[in-house]
Order: structure tokens, then sequence, then C-alpha cells
């Protein structure tokens, strides 16, 4: 395996964790917000160097040059390659946004040492490759927004019982899945935990429970952060994808299609600004799981393309709501608030991210849409053009969302709710790269290609019996 | 002679490149937070509208001192994938369809630019309104000239967020607000069918091409290389998102609640240019109405029908931007059906719904932006001549009884009582399942966390706005 030129991937997960360990003593809100925001925005660069570094190297995997956790594994832990890379890197920004655009009244109610712990879990889950380790990192991953729960008083049973699921039956799955013969293909009836354990964490229909009760009880940027890099969906392409058999991801696939138009719907009616993020971000790693379980090239880079360009979008469609709910409070939608005089950014922001996120031209998301919708239809030629439907309905919810928050009457306020200079940059380092990724796709898209022929070579090798490393994907 | 085709083609270069040029001049500020002036903002608007007509009327110039009737600047793949084979190519179409339509884009748009500058001046939405209009303009721009259907798509996309955000320009009040909405619903219905459209092209030709699809031949001339049944298929498609965007029938109710928003847009919008882009579409793909008498039928049936509804609902309007837009309708209506009758009889014929969109374009827009004045004008004449001007019994009303005559005039000011059947059998009941799901499933979530009351669901359920 290839080796980067320095630990960056180590150094990515030990700083937020070092991070968690030094806030624990510190009691003063406002420099708490400043030291995570610190070690966020280090553990970004770092991240990012990596995937750099690993660009640079031209190899199918790497790990890090010289090892700071040697001593306690002798086998290298942190992996990165075409999927990993782009997708820590997106995981780290929205981070250190969401750091970065917390505001000063909620400082002192956000919890930023569980934010960096929730980080290092994240990027370390994204970087390893080998099961049994991949499935204790997610396990953990769970840990933070339950603490966050607790914290904050609320009810945490949908999420426990749920969360408690996903991993008796992805230890169960696992556990069946690698107990057979190693040289032939996964039987479909001992697949069953590991599907089951996978469509729990997407969230996918009728598993999806725990999404919104988190959305809804749970800080919006802790919900947020834990979701928007789609762990469930990284789970069945480390775990799933390469042993499943294609019937049964095709079944997945139809399951994911329906919970994408049923989300897409549920959205359109949502009265509550959070339950209506969460069914439209629902319905985007649904139809990412469509892409996912179609095992078509197309529809893998597709798949890909909307995985990143969601998670960005999304995630800046997130922030914007928590910007707002900072300062209006929980966001009915149930009746016109007027916003738009006082806070224009956030609502350029609003629609921007939001309509970057269904695909519109010009935005980060258009090309990885059609792409998917391309691919989808190639692998379910009759009911694959439902996707557009979700699209389209989702499309249209979101504008329904941006007229019922910033428009329809005037709103009157006595202090200002104009943008603060740390959101402003945020919001245009969000716009920047939604923008930029919209006109120039052709990196990303070549990225996202790599990353699936990765994938589609996992799967066969796994099927073949023989190791990924002797087929490298032609780059 | 390579330097003179080179210079052409920075000419059709720049017909795209002045109104994009004008979008992020006039939408990067606005997105730092840092409007342009209303001087800037008219110059940028004036300047990029001149430099893009110049270009395209030098392009024309040379065309015609050619004899070249069919010019396709090939800009490049914007992506491209080796494998699986994928590319996103695109391509720019200067031909006697594409050329005259973008010429009364610049044309048009440079007037109500003009017009809007005074309009508008002060109003607090005045760089709102203009950005807009920028992202309107390259819409059109990409729509006219492109030469692939994924081109299309995008300045069709464009034109319909920008359509439904100048809807509802007036934010302060509810009811643009409502419409702008109900006419980005009805344009999400014309988006999905063009991006079906363009995939079931993909899958039947490889490629969204149109020189592929519809023939090499210069338009009109073109020859569709494809089955009558596939015809048929992408052509019924393509149909529907001509209705939608058009507001053809069965979609014709979001027309006169789409002219809540402000004159200038309504004028270039519903009066000139948007509305004629189904038409410009169906024209685009005349071939494949050539081979399919069906879908022929099909376009002359809906373009009468749309014909007939809007001049019965035109005459009832008591407000005269509504009045103006069912005119406008009835027009759209006609040469609809114009298209679907003369496509299989003879190509040339299909100047007729051409030279109609052009003539007819540039009339409503002059009666959109005369509408202000002209009830000035009428209030004037009552009160020189001291009583309402007097108004002539039509053929209709010798001829049609009291009683009917009632009857026809409820249906007209209900325009067919199609908005309310939509309402009530297709919006309300898929709305209602939704909420029923939505309502079982909090019940669910209460059944898991064994709480009486969860959330939202303390909160009592207030009639929605929207």
């Amino acid at each position: 395996m290839s080796e980067l030129h320095l630990p960056w991937l180590e150094a990515a997960v030990l700083l937020p964790l070092i991070g968690a360990i030094c806030l624990t003593r510190e009691r003063d809100p406002e420099r708490a917000r400043h030291w995570c925001l610190f070690f966020a925005v280090a553990a970004f660069c770092c991240v990012f160097c990596a995937w750099l570094d690993f660009e640079s190297l031209e190899a199918e995997r790497a790990n890090d040059g010289w090892r700071l956790l040697s001593p306690i594994f002798e086998e290298p832990v942190l992996v990165i390659d075409e999927l990993s890379g782009p997708l820590s890197s997106l995981t780290a920004l929205l981070y250190a946004l969401a750091v970065a655009a917390t505001a000063r009244t909620k400082a002192r109610r956000f919890s930023f040492r569980l934010t960096l712990l929730s980080e290092a879990l994240t990027l370390a889950t994204l970087n390893c490759q080998r099961p049994w380790m991949l499935i204790a990192l997610l396990a953990l991953g769970g840990l933070p927004p339950y603490l966050d729960l607790r914290l904050r008083g609320q009810p945490t049973r949908i999420y426990a019982i749920h969360m408690t699921a996903f991993i008796v039956l992805m230890v169960l799955g696992w556990r069946l899945a690698t107990s057979q013969d190693a040289s032939r293909p996964a039987m479909a009836w001992s697949l069953l935990p590991l599907v089951a354990a996978v469509l729990i964490r997407s969230g996918i229909a009728p598993f999806h429970a725990w999404l919104s009760d988190l959305f809804e009880h749970a800080r919006l940027g802790t919900a947020l952060l834990f979701v928007a890099p789609l762990p469930g969906a990284y789970a069945a392409v480390r775990l799933l994808l390469p042993i499943a058999p294609t019937g049964v991801l095709q079944s997945i696939g139809l399951l994911s299609l329906a919970t994408a138009i049923y989300a897409s719907g549920m959205a359109l009616v949502q009265r509550d600004a959070r339950r209506f993020f969460c069914y439209l971000f629902l319905s985007h790693s649904s139809l990412v799981l469509v892409g996912l379980e179609g095992v078509t090239p197309l529809s893998l880079t597709g798949a890909m393309c909307v995985w990143l360009s969601a998670g960005l979008a999304l995630g800046g469609f997130g922030l914007t709501l928590r910007a707002l709910e900072t300062r209006i409070g929980p966001l009915s939608l149930t009746d016109f608030h007027g916003l738009y005089e006082h806070t224009p950014n956030l609502a350029i922001c609003f629609l921007l991210t939001g309509l970057a996120s269904v695909g519109f031209p010009g935005a980060f998301g258009f090309v990885g849409m059609e792409l998917l919708v391309d691919g989808v239809v190639s692998a379910y030629p009759y009911v694959g053009v439902l996707i557009l439907l979700a699209a389209a309905v989702n499309g249209i919810a979101i504008v329904r969302a941006f007229f019922l928050l910033f428009t329809g009457k005037k709103y009157f306020s006595a202090v200002s709710l104009q943008v603060r200079a740390r959101e402003r940059y945020a919001v245009l380092a969000l716009a920047a790269l939604i923008l930029i990724g919209g006109v120039f796709p052709q990196p990303m898209v070549d990225c996202c290609n790599r990353a699936a022929k990765l994938v589609e070579q996992q799967r066969w090798a796994s099927w073949q019996g023989t190791s990924v490393m002797a087929n490298k994907p032609a780059r | 002679m390579r330097s003179y085709d080179a210079f052409i083609q920075l000419l059709g270069l720049t017909v795209v490149a002045a109104p994009a040029a004008m979008v992020l001049i006039l939408g990067l500020p606005s997105l730092a937070g840092r409007p342009l002036s209303e001087r800037s903002i008219s110059r940028t608007i004036q300047t990029a509208i001149m430099v893009a007509l110049l270009a395209a009327l030098t392009v024309l110039t040379t065309m015609l001192a050619d004899g070249d009737r069919h010019l396709a600047i090939e800009v490049g793949n914007w992506v491209k994938i080796e494998h699986p084979h994928y590319h996103f190519s695109i391509k720019l179409l200067f031909d006697r369809l594409s050329v005259p339509f973008v010429i009364l884009t610049f044309v048009l748009c440079g007037i109500i630019g003009a017009f809007a500058n005074r309009y508008m001046h002060r109003e607090r939405g005045f760089n709102r309104f203009f950005v807009f209009f920028a992202f309107f303009v390259l819409g059109m721009v990409f729509t006219s000239l492109a030469g692939t259907i994924e081109t299309l798509f995008v300045g069709w996309e464009l034109v319909g967020l920008s359509s439904a955000l100048l809807v509802g320009f007036y934010i302060e009040r509810p009811a643009p607000v409502r419409n702008g909405l109900y006419v980005w619903t009805v344009y999400r219905v014309s988006d999905a069918a063009l991006l079906l459209a363009a995939l079931v092209l993909h899958h039947v030709r490889g490629e969204g091409d149109f020189e592929k699809l519809l023939g090499a031949g210069p338009w009109p001339a073109g020859e569709a290389t494809i089955t009558q049944w596939q015809a048929l298929s992408v052509g019924a498609l393509l149909l529907v998102a001509a209705a939608g965007k058009s507001a053809l029938a069965p979609f014709s109710g979001w027309l006169p609640r789409a002219m809540e928003g402000p004159t200038p847009s309504s004028a270039v919008f519903y009066g000139a240019l948007s509305v004629h882009l189904g038409a410009f579409l169906l024209l685009r793909a005349s071939p494949l109405l050539a081979l399919s008498p069906a879908l022929c039928a099909g376009v002359v049936t809906i373009g009468l029908a749309t014909a007939f509804f809007a001049a019965s609902a035109g005459r009832v309007q008591t407000d005269i931007k509504c009045a103006l837009s069912f005119a406008s309708l009835t027009q759209v209506g006609i040469i609809v059906a114009e298209i679907g009758l003369f496509a299989p009889l003879s190509a040339w014929l299909l100047y007729v719904p051409l030279v109609h969109i052009l003539g007819h374009g540039c009339l409503r827009t002059l009666q959109f932006v005369r509408a202000p004045t002209l009830l000035l004008d009428y209030r004037s004449l009552e009160n020189a001549i001291g009583t309402p001007l007097p108004h002539a019994n039509g053929i209709w009303d010798r001829c049609i009884p009291a009683r009917r005559r009632r009857w026809f005039y409820r249906l007209a000011l209900e325009r067919g009582y199609v908005d309310a059947w939509l309402a009530d059998y297709v919006v309300t009941p898929v709305l209602r399942v939704f909420r029923v799901c939505d309502a079982l499933e909090r019940r669910w979530a209460r059944l898991l966390s064994g709480s009486s009351k969860q959330g939202q669901d303390a909160r009592p359920a207030g009639e929605e706005s929207l």
C-alpha cells in the first residue's frame, strides 16, 4: 500500500480528540468556541492535505507515512482512498463551518466537546476499512448524539432502541456473513441482519422514526453533523456492496426509491422546519442509496456525486436553518415569517443550497443528479423514472419552505437579525463551493467516477475471491 | 478562412457570454450582501444586452451573406466520462428558428430593462428584480440557442425559477407568494417531463443532440431518424413540458396568477417570451411531429382547447393584466394548433407559427407596458364625456339566451373549473395521504417513546398559509 508523506489521517483524527479532552476543563464558552474552531479547522486542513497528498500519489489506497499510532496498532488502521478522501474533507468542512457559524448566544448551550469527539469518530469511521473496527466506530459514533439528548433532558428511547438494534444487527450480520466460505458470495438469508442494520442506520422506511425524533429533540447542529456524512451509506459501501448478491442490492434500491418518494411527499406537508429538513435529508440520502444499490458504473458515479453534492448543499441548508432558529426560535411552517428583509444573505443561502440539493443547473448537484437519474433508469428501467418524481417534489418543498420563512408578511423585530461576520463567511464559503463545483464539475465527477470504479472493483474482486490490490483501476 | 470561422464562433459565444457576465456582475455582489447601485445595475443590463444583441445581429448578417442557414458551435463537453460512456456537451445552434427568437429576446428584454429601470425606481427590491431578470435573460438565451436537450434543460429551469420568484416579488404580501408557489409547482411538472424526454432520447439515440435526433438538415427541413412510436413517446413528453411552460390546457391556471408580479416582468415573461417557450420547443421538435399523426392531433387539440378556453375566460376578466394574459394565451393556443396542423403538411409552413410568435410577442409586450396608462386614459375619457364608455352588444349577446349566457359567464369566470378540479381531485388527496402518514408516524413515535405528547404534536395544528 502506498504511503502519504505525513501522518495526515492520524493527525486529523487525533487533533479533534485532543481538542475534546482539552475542552473538558474549559468553562468559558467563548474561549471554548475559539478553541473548538481552531481544532476543527486544523482537522479540516489535515484531511484536505491527506486528500491532496493521496491524489498526488496516484495510488489506489494509501495510509499514513510515519504513523503516530504504530506503538498501539501494528497494521495501519486509517486508510484513504478515492471514496474516503472527498467524503472526509466534506465532513471536516461541515464541522468547521458549523462551529464557525455557532452564534455567541448559543455558545453556552452548544457542546463543543461533544462536537469535537463526534468529528474525531466520524473522520476515523470514514477512513477505516477494517470491518470490525468500522463496526465499532459506527457504534461509537452514535454516542455523541445520545449524550447530547441526555444533556438536554430530552427523550432518548427511540434513538436508543434504533441504535441498539443497529449495533446488534450489524455485529450479528457481519458475523454471519463472514462465517461462510470466503471464496463464495454470501447467501441472501445470511445477509438479512446486515441489510437491516444498514437500513436502520440510513433511516430507510419503515426504520426512520429515530431520524425525525433526533431532529426534533437534539440540537440541530448535532443532528445535522451526525447524519450529513451518510454513515449508513458508507457502511453499505464498505460492508454490504462487496458481498451482497445483486438481488439483495436491488431490493434495497427499490426500498430506498420508495423512501425517497415518500420522504419528499412528507417534506411537503410538514408544519415544522426541523421535521421538514429531516424528510428532505432522508429523501436525498435514500436517492444516494438507490444509486449505490444499482451497482452500474453510471449509477455508482451518480450516487457518489449526489452524496457529495447533497452533503454539501444540505449541510449548508441545515446551517442556514440553524442560523434562523438562533434568531427567532423554533420555525413553524404553518404561517409566513417574512424574514427576507432582515436576513437577505440567509435567504439567498437557503435558496441556493436548497436548489443545489435538488440538482438545479449551475449548482454543484446538477450533473450528479443527471448522472444518478441516467444510471438509475438504466438499472431499474421502469420504476427508475420515479426518481424524477422525488426530485420534483423536493424542489417544490424547498421553494414552499423558502416562501413561508422569508416572505408573505412584514416581520418586525426590536433587534437586528443581520448575519454576523462569521456566519457571512460560512455562507459565502458554501455558496462559492456550490457555484464553482456547479460551473466546473469535471474534477469532482472524475473523482467520483474513480471512487465508483473502486467500489465496483472491490465487489468484483470479492466475488472472484481475489484481492482488489491485484486489479488496480485505470486512472 | 479559419480566422473567419473563429470570428463567427467568437460572436456566437458572445451572445451567451454577455448575459452570463450580466448574471455574475449582478449576482455576486448580491450574494456578498453588497448590491450595486441603481445606476450600475441599469448600465450593466443595458451594456450586456446591447453587446449580445449586436453579436446576434452580426451572426445573422454573416449567415445571410454566406447563405449559411445552420451554424453549430460546439462549446465542448462540460462533463465527460470515458467509462461508462457519458458526456454532457454544450452546443449552440444558430438557425432560422433560434436566431429570430434570440434577437426577439434581446430586443424585448432591452426595452423592458430600460422601462423597468424607471418603473422600479427606488423600489425596495430593485436589485432583486434585476438579478432575477438577468437569470431570465440567460435562461432564454440558453433555451433559444440550445443544440442539445441538456443545454435546453439548463435554460428551461433558469426561466422557470426566475419566473416563479418574480411572481412572488412583492414579498410582504401573501397572495403573490402563494401564486409564485403555484407557478413553480406547474413548472416542476413541466421540468420533470422535459428531463424524462431527455432520458428517453438518451436511451433511444445514446445522446441528446438535436442534430442527431432531428436530422442534420437546417430547420425546418430536418427529418427525424427514429421510429413512429419513439417519436410519439418523446413528443408526448415534450408536449407535456411545453404545456406546463406555455400554460396550455390543462395547466392554464397559473397564467392569471402570474400577473401578481411587477408589470415589466409580466410583459416580457407572459406577454412575449416565457409563454412562447412551449411553442418554441414544439417548433424545435417539429420533425418529430411530422413522424406521428397522433402526436400532431394531440398538439392541435391542446392548442385549440387552450385558445377556446382562454378566449372565453379573457372576456370576463375585470383586471386589465389578467385580460391581457388570457388574450396572450389565446394566441399561444392558436400558434400551437398551427404547429400541429402544419408540421405534417410542409416544413416551410412552420414559418407561419414562427412569424406569429415574433409578431405576437412584440404586440403583447407593448400592450402590457401601456396597460397602466391606458386605464388613466379611459378614466380621462369617461370624465370628459360624463358617462361610462358605451358597451356594444356582440353577436353572442344576440344569439344566446340570457340564461345560457349566465351559465357561460360563470364557467368562464371560474376558468372552466379546471383549477378547482385539480385542487379537489389531485392536490388535496395527495396531500391528505401524506398528512395521514405524518399523523401515523407521530403516533408511532409516541408509542415508541412512551410519552403522551411529543414535540410538534403538542402544538395545535394551524391552518396552513400556503
